[in-house]
């Protein structure tokens, strides 16, 4: 194993001890929940991300997958039936959905993709809103109780946080795998030049309908948590504004590189929640603190950043003189 | 059997006719170099072969198998592979990776979303084989972003050869190159097995014309002159639409 492969297996590891103690670290709940949130809100922009960043597909819609997962696995919970049941019938029901975006969605890319996605949004968005009898509305639908598995009940905030995050671990290696498979290489290269993937034997719409399933189910998995997070779902979390802000999640990170969503995540979740309590114009913050990313590191801040540690790193071995071991006398 | 063979293909843009029921028969093995003044549908020609452009009419036949509605991908798993005329490389990658994504369009492992491709070292291997043989083995991993104009018109090459292709279609292959790197891709070409049939447009005559074994030559979408490289200079068409004489 080389020097870095070596080193970034043991930041890898000292991050995930980092994020399995933070619970028991943080005294406070209430920020043991917004560290929930963020990881749950990773997740949904690790799964924008394969496409957005990987695929160059721009989807204005994904708040529509996320939320047909949230609302099937809410309404059977409420219905009566299991926890698995739900999961389960929740992630096929966002998929079936998802293939239905593909389907429509996939016929180009570009601002034509970005509209229809956004359209099929909407429509889901307006039958939540307006099916009153399904979705209950406006009112939305509220879960009984989050699960126990093997035992562990998952309504407190630490035992769901841990729950969280090894789905989020999960979601992540998954999203690494992917990426640096030759499947994740042949789907940047549709990202690139379409036109000369398909000359050299590639279908390009598979690879983007398959990035998009996988897009599909970490949105549905998100979805899940969500609704199991807050107990809760409303047509708010499936509206357009929702989509807008996965979105900036991955751009604001770094659009095409794993940790850039995660940090993405961090960001909107922390202004949201946090900074909001502190600053009433807290829309106005989050949107500055946007557009300073694009202005000064208009890749995202996690590329960003380390494109700013190497170039202090550059000048630095630069400027450093080529002093002799020993001094001689003076002249 | 013919390698390829293009029967009666016509394709208009609108109210242009951009190719007028073109006929080519290019046998197994042989050099075939397309001329032509601009505008005369050269390309548009390689992109109705390849299938990047769906012809009004007329067909076209890969070693005997009629391909005129198959795909652009299906055209390339059955052994057509090209070149374009506009440098179309992945320019955030290596060298290398330009040429294993070449490698991995033929390959099964394409679909694969679980191996790791930095594992997959008989695709590095080939990588590498292509590259050598274009010369370019020693800067297999220097960025895209870093290489001259010459070096990008080799990975083309290699990234068509890497396929083990049947047929390789060329479009100006020496399109902005040095004269030093002219020499370079002439040579490149020249190595290149019979096995191999090579159809070339290409606007520079003195490189280009003692590659070729039969030349046609195109003028506003129609085969006007085909011949041997003799006579097709000797026909006064020639001369008239092409050499300005």
């Amino acid at each position: 194993m080389s020097t870095l492969s070596l080193g970034r297996s043991l930041a890898a590891l000292v991050a995930v001890i980092a994020l399995a103690a933070l619970p028991y670290a943080i005294k406070e709940v209430y920020y043991v929940n917004i560290a929930s949130q963020i990881l749950l809100y990773a997740v949904f922009a690790l799964g924008l991300n394969i496409l957005v960043g990987y695929g160059g597909l721009v989807s204005l819609g994904h708040a529509g997958l996320f939320g047909i997962a949230a609302y099937v696995a809410a309404y059977l919970l409420v219905a009566g039936h299991g926890h698995l049941l739900a999961i389960a019938a929740a992630l096929v029901a966002s998929l079936v959905a998802t293939a239905g975006f593909a389907a429509l969605s996939l016929r180009s890319a570009g601002i034509t993709f970005i509209m229809i996605t956004l359209a099929l949004g909407e429509i889901i968005w307006g039958l939540a809103y307006r099916w009153i009898s399904l979705t209950n509305g406006d009112n939305g639908i509220t879960v009984p109780a989050r699960p126990a598995p093997f035992g562990i009940a998952l309504s407190s905030a630490r035992p769901f946080y841990v729950a969280t995050l090894i789905v989020f671990l999960i979601a992540i290696a998954a999203a690494g795998i992917f990426v640096r498979s030759p499947f994740g290489a042949a789907l940047r290269g549709t990202r690139d030049q379409p036109r000369r993937m398909n000359a050299l034997g590639y279908h390009v719409w598979m690879i983007r309908f398959w990035a998009l399933m996988f897009s599909g189910l970490l949105s549905a998995i998100a979805g899940i948590l969500f609704v199991y997070y807050n107990q809760f779902i409303s047509p708010q979390a499936l509206a357009l504004t929702a989509s807008a802000e996965s979105l900036l999640m991955v751009i604001s990170g770094g659009a095409g590189t794993l940790f850039g969503p995660v940090v993405g995540a961090a960001l909107v979740v922390i202004v949201k929640n946090v900074v909001s309590a502190y600053v009433e114009r807290w829309n106005f913050m989050l949107g500055a603190i946007f557009v300073a990313i694009v202005v000064l590191m208009p890749e995202g801040l996690v590329p960003g950043v380390a494109r700013l540690t190497r170039s202090i790193w550059r000048s630095r071995t630069r400027a450093k003189p080529n002093l002799p071991l020993t001094m001689g006398p003076r002249q | 059997m013919s390698a390829l063979v293009v029967d009666k293909l016509t394709k208009s843009f609108g109210g242009l006719r951009v190719t007028r029921t073109v006929n080519l028969n290019v046998e197994q093995g042989e050099r075939r170099l397309i001329i032509g003044p601009n505008g005369a549908g050269k390309t548009t020609l390689f992109n109705l072969i390849t299938g990047e452009l769906a012809p009004d009419a007329g067909s076209v036949h890969l070693f005997g198998r009629d391909i005129t509605r198959m795909p652009t991908r299906r055209r390339t798993h059955l052994g057509m592979a090209r070149t374009y005329q506009i440098i179309t490389l992945f320019g955030r990658d290596t060298i290398e990776h330009n040429v294993t994504l070449a490698l991995l369009g033929l390959s099964p492992l394409r679909w694969n979303p679980l191996a790791a491709l930095g594992r997959q070292s008989h695709l590095a291997v080939q990588a590498r084989d292509a590259l050598g043989r274009v010369g370019l083995e020693h800067i297999a991993g220097r960025p895209l972003a870093e290489t001259s104009y010459g070096e990008r018109r080799r990975v083309e090459i290699a990234m068509a050869l890497a396929q083990k292709p049947k047929l390789v279609l060329l479009d100006e292959p020496f399109a902005g190159l040095s004269i030093d790197e002219r020499q370079d891709v002439r040579k490149l070409l020249i190595a290149i097995p019979r096995e191999v049939t090579i159809v070339m447009i290409e606007h520079d005559m003195d490189v280009a014309l003692d590659l070729a074994d039969r030349i046609t030559l195109l003028h506003f979408g129609e085969v006007i002159v085909e011949g041997t490289r003799a006579e097709v200079v000797a026909d006064v068409r020639t001369r008239e639409v092409y050499l300005g004489e």
